[in-house]
């Protein structure tokens, strides 16, 4: 396993929630990526923001790694959720938040 | 850069040949479309799994020539 791969498993191990963005939750570079911090700051889940922008490597790392070509994308629990539709998708059938709940995720 | 909205359909159609393919251009642009997909390929799948299809039938377009397409996806039962 590369370094970078490495370095991204060991982030999706060690946090419940991960969201791989351009950007951060504060100031995202992306309208995809903030729709994708939207949803979870509404539904107050606490998340570890990652900015794909910091590094080529993990820019490139990520998409090889979930083998999705796109960013943002969401990570619950170890387990590659979707970007930006499917997170849209699963929040509008509350789908997203009866995963959390039954995770222990969210109230 | 850009691809015209009936390339993404005939990829597409060319990897998943029963789909249904609808392609909106959302800004006109050429260059933010979206899509809705039904195919019988999808039964069984989870949404990740069909989304990869379709990125798998724009051979590494997606993320790169094509920067936004919005893809919903759903089965489409057997005839």
């Amino acid at each position: 396993m590369s370094d970078t791969k490495a370095e991204i498993q060991n982030i999706v191990d060690n946090n419940d929630v991960v969201l791989f963005m351009k950007g951060n939750r504060d100031m995202p570079q992306c309208g995809f990526s903030s729709t994708v911090v939207q949803v979870l700051t509404h539904l107050e889940v606490e998340f570890k923001d990652v900015n794909v922008l910091e590094t080529d490597e993990l820019r490139q790392g990520i998409k090889e790694f979930s083998n999705w070509p796109t960013i943002p994308q969401l990570y619950i629990k170890g387990e590659f959720i979707g970007g930006c539709d499917i997170v849209r998708e699963m929040f509008q059938d509350g789908e997203l938040l009866d995963m959390l709940k039954a995770k222990g995720l969210a109230a | 850069m850009a691809m015209a909205a009936h390339e993404i359909e005939a990829m597409i159609k060319q990897a998943l040949p029963d789909a249904t393919v609808e392609i909106d251009d959302l800004a006109g642009d050429g260059d933010h479309y979206a899509a809705r997909v039904q195919s019988a390929a999808f039964q069984g799948l989870s949404r990740v799994q069909q989304h990869q299809l379709v990125y798998q039938a724009l051979q590494g377009k997606m993320g790169g020539e094509l920067h936004a397409l919005a893809l919903q996806t759903s089965p489409k039962e057997k005839d």
